[in-house]
């Protein structure tokens, strides 16, 4: 009896080829579900329900921007080169599980050609911007003439916490256009994944949370727009928003108003690709895509620039 | 002299946990807010306390806060002995009271006659309110009727200043010895009982404060006295206010609900009440950049 109860269970354990997954927000190196204890429902192109994901409010933005303004420091101070380590390490993480993203993505819409060109770009912009890590203050620090006897010299530091509003696809390089950037001047995120396509955004959050980088630098909100947007941009604690030109135009201007109140920079960047051009051309459109965002400015944009003035005898 | 009466930590984390779970939002959010920060004795105990330091702390503690209105001033300030006489001129015109560490503060390592010195001192210099600290080390001695005196005489040299009695929580071991230390502390004269210095690491917490809470209920019951509790030290959010106040409505009921009988000893809290009062006006969630340190 006991002997065939044991059968049983290993061969039900053989027949496990997939289980259903949670997808949660990320937060402070955390996975905790959403305060609202509120979710919607994402389905496969075929319109079956896949999982149930947060849709956060204004309590889990909070909560985010907590974690990232305090790891802030910690994370600015790291060495550059250090930093550059780190987001290495990100690709080779993301190098491994790379099945994983393209699986998610095609249970979504994509096709496999799409997806696994996309998951390529992303690997090539994350190393790309590990390489500016250490590079940026050599390229665009500058020592500047004066008329006096000072010695003076700019350099760029990082902003803060940083607000990131992703475009719905593609779903991973989309997010990754906004984020390296970001990561490499040394500030710290909170993202709000896209709405329609956030299984890429949450399982990156698992690539995040095995590559060495701080708690807190990078947190990813999932839910609706319109009850993140506006939160976001309101948020003191926030320095600076980086969006996508697809963004609605009606959140664009809630960016930018709610954004006077401790006048943070916006700014958008063009990584939009809808579906149905990814999937009829993928090479074509990421390759285009990838170009514009591997773009050294989007780093100098998101930084200050401190200028210093040091006496000099002669 | 004292009694020893057995306490149920099981019972009080209980307790507790069940007075963390009440919900304050909204306008009585904005009351409990208003309320904590009128109860906040604004503290600076560093040995790197300066002329500077005080004085920008004890501006804060008239105006916390100058872009809204109808931002209430702090309960008092609380310093070292030879920062009372500053802090006095400053606050000369003012309801803030100022109060002083004395007795050797923070180990109370020293003679009495030091400390009586010491308490002389403060009171000389101005100071309305004396918090002084126990010899933890005699009391856990078992030397209860020397820890009684030094209070007593202590009470004394106070003179018509408040005395309020420094336990320090975190080295007397169990909650019996909290509950008796504060009853011994109460019937020595004691005008408040407070937890902590704000060195000694766990300083205020919750079950604590419900055992010195109970022990002054038990004492109002049998002589009619109100003592005062004053939390010191590792009460940083408003929640954790607000959770406080709650506990202290439904243990000694709404006359403690005021700055003559409850106090927070605290630094960094204020900027946070602050903080959830901006949110509450405004709607946005607010940064510590926009607040002044002290």
């Amino acid at each position: 009896m006991a002997e065939e109860q044991n059968k049983d269970l290993t061969s039900q354990s053989k027949s496990i080829n997939s289980i259903p997954k949670t997808y949660k927000n990320y937060i402070n190196g955390e996975f905790p579900r959403t305060e609202s204890g509120r979710y919607y429902s994402v389905k496969a192109q075929s319109g079956k329900h896949i999982a149930n994901l947060s849709l956060s409010t204004k309590k889990d933005i909070r909560n985010a921007v907590q974690a990232a303004s305090k790891a802030h420091a910690f994370w600015a101070n790291k060495t550059a080169y250090n930093r550059g380590q780190i987001i290495y390490r990100i690709a080779e993480i993301l190098f491994g599980r790379r099945e994983q993203f393209t699986n998610e993505m095609v249970l979504l819409g994509y096709s496999r050609e799409a997806a696994e060109e996309e998951i390529h770009a992303c690997i090539e912009l994350i190393i790309y911007f590990a390489g500016w890590a250490d590079k940026i203050g050599q390229v665009f620090g500058s020592v500047n003439p004066v008329a006096s006897k000072h010695f003076n010299f700019s350099r760029q530091e990082p902003m803060g916490v940083v607000g990131i509003i992703c475009p719905e696809t593609p779903s991973l390089l989309g997010m990754l256009g906004l984020l390296m950037p970001n990561m490499v001047a040394g500030n710290s995120q909170v993202i709000v994944a896209s709405k329609q396509y956030p299984l890429s955004a949450c399982t990156f959050a698992e690539v995040l949370a095995t590559s060495d980088v701080p708690a807190g630098i990078v947190n990813i909100i999932t839910g609706s727009k319109s009850d993140l947007i506006p939160s976001i941009s309101k948020h003191m604690d926030v320095n600076l928003l980086v969006g996508d030109t697809s963004l609605d135009t009606d959140f664009q201007f809630t960016c930018e108003l709610e954004s006077a109140s401790n006048m943070k920079r916006v700014c958008y960047w063009e990584s939009f690709i809808s579906l149905d051009e990814l999937n009829s051309r993928p090479d074509e459109t990421i390759a285009t895509c990838l170009d514009s965002l591997k773009d050294p400015y989007h780093i100098l944009y998101v930084q200050e620039v401190k200028t210093t003035w040091h006496p000099v005898s002669e | 002299m004292i009694d020893r009466i057995p306490i149920d930590a099981v019972g009080i984390q209980e307790r507790v946990s069940r007075i963390c779970t009440r919900s304050i939002k909204k306008e009585s959010k904005l009351q409990a807010l208003d309320l904590a920060l009128r109860m906040i004795d604004l503290t600076t105990l560093e040995g790197s306390d300066s002329d500077g330091k005080v004085r920008q702390l004890c501006n804060k503690a008239l105006r916390p806060y100058t872009k809204l209105p109808n931002i209430p001033s702090v309960a008092a300030v609380c310093v070292y002995p030879n920062r009372v006489a500053l802090a006095k001129k400053i606050l000369e015109d003012s309801s803030i009271s100022v109060a002083s560490v004395a007795t050797a503060f923070p180990s109370g390592m020293s003679s009495l006659q030091i400390k009586l010195d010491d308490v002389h001192y403060a009171v000389s210099e101005g100071a309305d309110e004396i918090d002084m600290v126990i010899s933890r080390g005699a009391f856990l001695s078992g030397e209860y009727a020397r820890v009684y005196d030094e209070i007593a005489h202590i009470k004394e040299a106070c003179g018509s200043a408040h005395l309020k009695v420094i336990l320090e929580t975190g080295e007397l071991g169990s909650l019996e010895n909290i509950r008796m230390a504060s009853d011994l502390a109460m019937k020595a004269g004691a005008d408040f009982i407070k937890t902590s210095t704000g060195k000694i690491s766990p300083a205020a917490i919750m079950p604590v404060v419900l055992v010195m809470l109970q022990a002054i209920r038990d004492n109002y019951n049998s002589t009619g006295v109100k003592v005062g509790m004053k939390p010191a030290g590792g009460i940083r959010s408003s929640k954790q206010a607000i959770q406080y106040l709650v506990m202290v409505k439904e243990t000694l009921g709404i006359e403690w609900l005021h700055p003559s009988l409850f106090r927070f000893g605290a630094s960094s809290l204020a900027n946070d009440v602050l903080m959830q009062w901006v949110k509450e006006k405004t709607g946005r969630y607010q940064s510590l950049n926009y607040f002044s340190n002290d």
